[in-house]
């Protein structure tokens, strides 16, 4: 029956019928509220009539993603605004973070690339400030910044460098010294040197570090936007949970995934238009 | 004895062993190549050929002694010496014009865009290489298709010196030949001047002016200087009949088959280890000798 199909066509068909059985499973799992009639005198006292915060069914949040998405740019006040708004609020604090990182990573990682000094006058730094969790810098970037918005913004700064920096390095170190010979040979200096040889030679792995930078920021933000509160898809999901919306949480979840999942294709397709094959 | 165009003067490499000594490839080589002049050395792997040629590019420093090219002490790499690597070094992430002309633009920073691509476009052209070709990039293209672009690279900035690494070793016989007859052609009609390394001893006769044998390393000396007394334009069908054609191969095998191993790793006093020149000439009547019986036939010290 499926003889005929592409190795994609069955791939998809078989995406669909599990995503399909998934939702059956998890709407069918979800206890219906019992009506109010059926309680008894004990269940009534204690509060059991009260609609519980259960886990929402599937359908619930479906009506929720329509609803929203129909509408994403309302804004009612400061805790009624429209997903639109708070997935814009957070993709401008990722992007404002990410590329001032860019700007000193970049640069910083072809100097470290190009000489053994700076590498080893360098690493020991990059080392033991690589591995702190970006989200243990927010109290001091709170206390020395004393904004809450450039606090995220600088946890974004700081958790993105890392990998730009250190694939940068790697990648112009690795470029091949006969690429380097014929940029010699042919009397170009230093900054042509950079821009049409070890520039080019070292993209494919500058690209991958920033690829991998950007869906840590990602992560990052939203855990920075929870604790700073205010705006932002993080501060949605947790201010939803607050009022026990579990529906906008679960919702709010998926956009989260979805908005990573296009900013990652994004540098994929970057990677791409950059690689070359030896 | 006027200096020549380009002259190795006491050119003395040493490199640490990887044991705490050191390893002294070739001492006090000179030896000097003429304008216009072709030239091809040979020798065995590991005697520091293209050792020499990275310091005549100046990619590399020698441990001691100069090189001279029109009389300048050469330091650093220079658009006059142009270098065909052995692996052609071509940038992967550019089109095989755009390698062409990113050498064009180096040398001729005033050009116009399309100037520099119809210059680039008319070497790529002299290499055979027309059509659709052209845009796509190394790794599209085979291997002697490569190396034609290397070469093109290298012959589109009219460099005063050619530096050859073994440019043809990669490529089957018959790639092999057309290329050889090309570069002979762009040869003879710019007057430049080429040093060539090589393992094929034929396609030094069918290509040199002079041949420079190499001793065996460590102390490796440049031994010999063999003119080839064969008349130009050769082909490769017709060299063979050559009276001197045979005497001069027997002559180079000879030497890297045996004489290469004899005369290697002897360390010598003298600060200037020049080549003998040896003249095998067949055509003339009254010089007809057999090699095999005198093997240093007609060498003369310069
Ligand atoms: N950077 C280096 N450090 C140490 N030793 C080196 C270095 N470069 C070359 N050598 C040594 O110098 C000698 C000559 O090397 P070279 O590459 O010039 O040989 P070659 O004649 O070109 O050989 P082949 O025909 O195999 O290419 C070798 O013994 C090699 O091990
Ligand atoms: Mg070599």
């Amino acid at each position: 029956m499926f003889d005929n199909l592409t190795v994609n066509q069955r791939a998809a068909l078989l995406s669909v019928a599990m995503l399909v059985v998934g939702l059956l499973i998890w709407e069918a799992a979800i206890p219906a509220q019992k009506a109010a009639g059926e309680l008894t005198e004990y269940e009534r006292l204690t509060g059991g009539g009260a609609p519980k915060a259960g886990v929402p069914p599937p359908s619930d949040v479906l009506t929720k993603a329509w609803e929203q998405l129909s509408n994403p740019f309302y804004d009612a006040g400061p805790n009624d605004k429209g997903i639109g708004i708070q997935i814009g609020y957070s993709i401008y604090r990722v992007l404002t973070g990410y590329f001032m990182a860019a700007l000193v990573a970049i640069p910083l990682g072809f100097l470290i690339g190009m000489s053994q000094v700076a590498y080893k006058a360098f690493n020991p730094f990059i080392q033991v400030l690589r591995p702190i969790s970006p989200l243990a810098w927010m109290p001091l970037a709170l206390f020395v910044i004393q904004d809450s918005e450039a606090s995220a913004i600088f946890v974004i700064f700081i958790c993105s460098i890392w990998p730009m920096l250190i694939n940068t390095a790697f990648g112009v170190a690795g470029v091949r010294q006969d690429w380097v010979n014929v940029a010699r040979t042919h009397e170009l200096g230093a900054f042509r040197t950079a821009f049409t040889v070890i520039l080019p030679a070292a993209a494919p792995t500058i690209i991958t570090g920033m690829r991998i930078s950007i869906g840590i920021a990602w992560l990052v933000i939203v855990a920075a936007e929870m604790l700073v509160g205010g705006t932002g898809i993080g501060y949605y999901v947790w201010n939803e949970w607050n009022n026990l919306d579990l529906t906008s949480v679960i919702f709010s979840i998926l956009m989260i995934g979805v908005v990573g999942m296009l900013l990652d294709s994004a540098f994929g397709f970057l990677q791409r238009a950059v690689a070359y094959a030896e | 004895m006027s200096k020549p165009f380009l002259s190795i003067e006491r050119l003395t490499q040493k490199f640490p062993d990887g044991q705490g000594g050191t390893l002294t490839v070739f001492e006090n080589a000179t030896f000097g190549i003429e304008k216009g002049e072709f030239v091809c050395i040979l020798g065995h792997s590991g005697c520091g050929k293209s050792t020499i040629m990275n310091i005549l590019a100046g990619l590399a420093e020698p441990t001691s002694g100069v090189v001279k090219m029109d009389g300048y002490e050469v330091s650093g790499p220079s658009l006059d010496r142009g270098v065909v690597f052995q692996n052609y070094s071509l940038l992967p992430w550019l089109s095989a014009l755009k390698n062409v002309t990113f050498g064009v633009k180096a040398r001729e920073p005033g050009w116009s865009k399309a100037k520099v691509e119809e210059h680039a476009r008319q070497y790529l052209a002299m290499v055979g290489l027309e059509g659709d070709v052209v845009y796509r990039k190394p790794s599209q293209l085979s291997g002697g298709m490569r190396q034609r672009v290397s070469i093109a690279r290298a012959f589109a900035n009219h460099p005063k010196l050619l530096l050859l690494d073994e440019p043809f070793g990669a490529l089957d016989a018959l790639t092999r030949g057309t290329i050889q007859d090309e570069l002979l052609k762009i040869w003879s009609g710019t007057g430049q001047t080429v040093f060539m390394i090589t393992h094929d001893i034929d396609e030094a006769i069918l290509l040199a002016d002079r041949i420079l044998l190499m001793t065996n390393g460590p102390f490796a000396r440049v031994a010999e200087s063999v003119e080839i007394t064969i008349p130009r334009p050769r082909s490769r069908t017709e060299i063979v009949e050559h009276p001197n054609y045979y005497a001069i191969r027997n002559h180079l095998v000879q030497f890297l088959g045996q004489r290469s191993k004899e005369l290697a790793g002897q360390k010598s006093d003298s600060t200037e280890l020049r080549p003998d020149t040896v003249r095998i000439d067949h055509t003339d009547a009254e010089a007809v000798e057999n090699p095999e019986t005198s093997p240093r036939l007609r060498a003369v010290n310069e």
